[in-house]
């Protein structure tokens, strides 16, 4: 197949080392990015703006999420409340005048900064505990956001984002939005695979696997814990931020329920700790195949196939939701990524698939 | 102060029913090590199965009863079918598995029966109970006194064959099995009673708010009573929710008028938040000690 390994011959630890050391893969990544750059071409404005933009932004924050869970290992059950303050600060930060990219970082930092605190909890407890004490965080931060009338604007108030610019770019159009989308998930994307090549990420993962055999060969767990909450908060702040001003165009503490953080943490799990690939894979399942499914009983119903009161139409998207996560866990708990991690291994080999490899 | 009172009570008699809730939890993670997320959907699904058996036309104590047999069917089916594949992955796809459980009975509960509150009628008269000048809601009393029954009844049950038997597999999977006590048999057996704790809760919450979706919301208090008294403790769940209660009812009492609303869910993740940083195993839990 077009997947092959032979005839690859690395004979310099920078050519093995590379991102994408089969020539496959480069083509493969080099198409998808083609397309994605021509995604407003190809696709109506409708489906690019609702759903390839959001599918987008939620992989950006899957990403992050990932780091902290899959790489990391530190569990997290608060990361919804982390983009919101990513997304308030960016949008105060934006009213008060500062440029849109500023303003990213900005959020970021405020979200980076708040979300170490989170982290501090890590220090102390690990596992179930560590799930407990960030629900608690959650409630406490969405608390906070609608109670304070200068964060929210009001009790039940809705912020619209300001208009603004990226790069001299007026972020009017729906096509610039989707390309400040994309770049932002292509940036989150390169710095995740170099961090599961580096010194660092190999520190994290053994922080993961366990903190007192990692100290005991030399790495301070306190400080690579905090390091992992500092940069999956900051990434996920700035993609609230991105949420906000390219997706919602508004924000309001629904936008960023426990619910959502529960959304998170299953694109994460369905796709994959820990897996690149699989945050893509793991966003788009859950976003999209709700919506698809619910599609499916809606025109089954429509054609007079099933008799569904729209009572139980509006409560199956949440059904499916439950039986995705259930069925994810009980018949590939590596996720998404896995199964594409046996199909690409399937093909390098191809036709010889008792090599292992 | 018949105001602080009054705040005091009612706390403490909705704590004991929120220790109902934490109830299902201590007796799933005693023996199995498993945190029951789906705990406060199961009690909404409780709930249901109740107003339905009453819809049929049984009388209310009648429907209980049956419900408490199907409830303990349901915990021992979720067990056998889901939680029984996962043992030995990590924690949080345990966690995520009762999670999505809990997702799924949210979507089947509201969706076939319909999203509006169903009443369970306890046939308890609706005027308060008087002591002085303190107002106390009948169905609150009930409920109080219907938790103390229970928390006192399960400490008698870990008192007995059966219960000695779970407070081995609670202690190690591996030398229960070594000396003849069937693990699994256990570990579904504590979801049974943790189906049976839920019918106790769903009737009682139920008569109160009636049966919505929105019944397992009582998942975040139970959490907070389970992770004060200690997750795997008994007593930890009266003096927990207790706290819970009283701290719960008489804080936002005070504190709503100032700062607009909702200080109860505050008090509640505070409570969390202040136990796991300075005793994460809570006031009775028991610590447990790792090794590398």
């Amino acid at each position: 197949m077009f997947y092959r390994l032979s005839g690859i011959r690395h004979t310099r630890y920078a050519a093995a080392r590379q991102l994408w050391p089969i020539p496959a893969d480069r083509w493969q990544v080099g198409v998808l990015l083609a397309l994605a750059c021509l995604a407003p071409v190809l696709f109506s404005p409708f489906y690019l703006l609702s759903y390839l933009l959001p599918w987008l932004i939620f992989t950006a924050a899957a990403l992050s999420l990932t780091l902290l869970m899959g790489i990391a290992g530190q569990l997290h059950f608060g990361f919804a409340a982390v983009m919101a303050i990513g997304a308030y600060s960016g949008i105060h930060l934006v009213r008060a005048g500062l440029p849109f990219e500023l303003a990213l970082l900005g959020a970021g930092l405020v979200a980076a900064l708040i979300g170490t605190v989170f982290g501090a909890a890590a220090l102390r407890v690990k596992g179930l505990y560590l799930v407990m004490a960030t629900l608690a965080m959650q409630y406490l931060v969405d608390w906070v956001i609608i109670n304070v009338p200068v964060i929210s604007g009001g009790a039940q108030a809705t912020l619209q984002a300001p208009s603004t610019t990226f790069l001299f770019v007026p972020l009017a159009t729906g096509v610039a939005r989707y390309y400040v989308a994309l770049l932002w998930v292509l940036f989150v994307t390169l710095l995740l695979l170099n961090i599961k090549r580096s010194a660092v990420g190999r520190a994290l993962v053994a922080v993961r696997d366990k903190d007192y055999a990692a100290a005991v060969i030399g790495i301070h767990v306190v400080r690579f814990k905090l390091v992992a909450f500092f940069t999956s908060s900051f990434l996920g702040g700035v993609t609230g931020a991105v949420l906000a001003f390219c997706y919602y165009q508004a924000v309001t503490p629904e936008q960023f329920t426990f619910n959502v953080s529960v959304q998170l943490v299953a694109m994460v799990l369905v796709g994959g700790l820990g897996s690149v690939i699989g945050a893509y894979l793991g966003a788009a399942f859950v976003l999209l195949v709700p919506i698809v499914l619910t599609n499916l009983v809606v025109l089954l119903n429509d054609l007079g196939w099933l008799n569904a009161s729209t009572n139980l139409l509006s409560h199956i998207p949440l059904m499916i939701y439950g039986v995705l996560i259930i069925g994810f866990l009980l018949l590939e708990p590596l996720g998404l990524g896995k199964i594409y991690d046996n199909i690409r291994k399937y093909l390098l080999v191809w036709p010889f698939r008792h090599s292992d490899l | 102060m018949s105001y602080f009172i009054e705040l005091l009570v009612n706390g403490a008699l909705t704590g004991a029913m929120y220790g109902l809730a934490a109830l299902g939890f201590v007796l799933i993670y005693k023996s199995s090590g498993v945190v029951n997320l789906a705990q406060g959907a199961m009690i909404m699904l409780a709930g249901y199965v109740i107003w339905m058996l009453v819809m049929v036309g049984l009388s209310v104590w009648l429907a209980i009863a049956l419900g408490l047999v199907l409830m303990f069917l349901f915990g021992l089916l979720a067990e056998r079918l889901l939680l029984r594949k996962m043992v030995g992955q990590p924690i949080i796809m345990i966690v995520m598995l009762t999670l999505g459980l809990e997702i799924f009975l949210r979507g089947v509960g509201p969706g076939f029966l319909g999203a509006s509150p169903k009443q369970i009628d306890l046939g308890v008269p609706l005027a308060p109970v008087i002591i002085g000048d303190v107002f106390i809601n009948r169905v609150y009393l009930i409920g109080g006194i219907v938790a103390l029954v229970l928390i006192a009844a399960s400490l008698l049950f870990f008192r007995t064959r059966l219960g000695t038997k779970l407070r081995a597999v609670s202690d190690d999977h591996v030398s229960s099995w070594s000396v003849g006590i069937s693990v699994e048999r256990a570990i579904g057996i504590s979801w049974g009673l943790a189906g049976l704790s839920a019918i106790a809760a769903g009737a009682i919450w139920g008569s109160v708010q009636g049966v919505d979706w929105t019944l397992s919301e009582l998942l975040f208090p139970a959490i907070a009573v389970v992770i004060l008294g200690g997750l795997d403790s008994v007593v930890g769940v009266l003096v927990g929710s207790l706290i819970v209660g009283v701290l719960g009812s008489v804080i936002p009492g005070y504190l709503d008028e100032l700062a607009g609303g909702g200080t109860r869910d505050v008090v509640t993740s505070l409570i969390i938040l202040v136990t796991i940083m300075i005793r994460p195993y809570g006031i009775f839990g028991r610590e447990d000690i790792e090794r590398v």
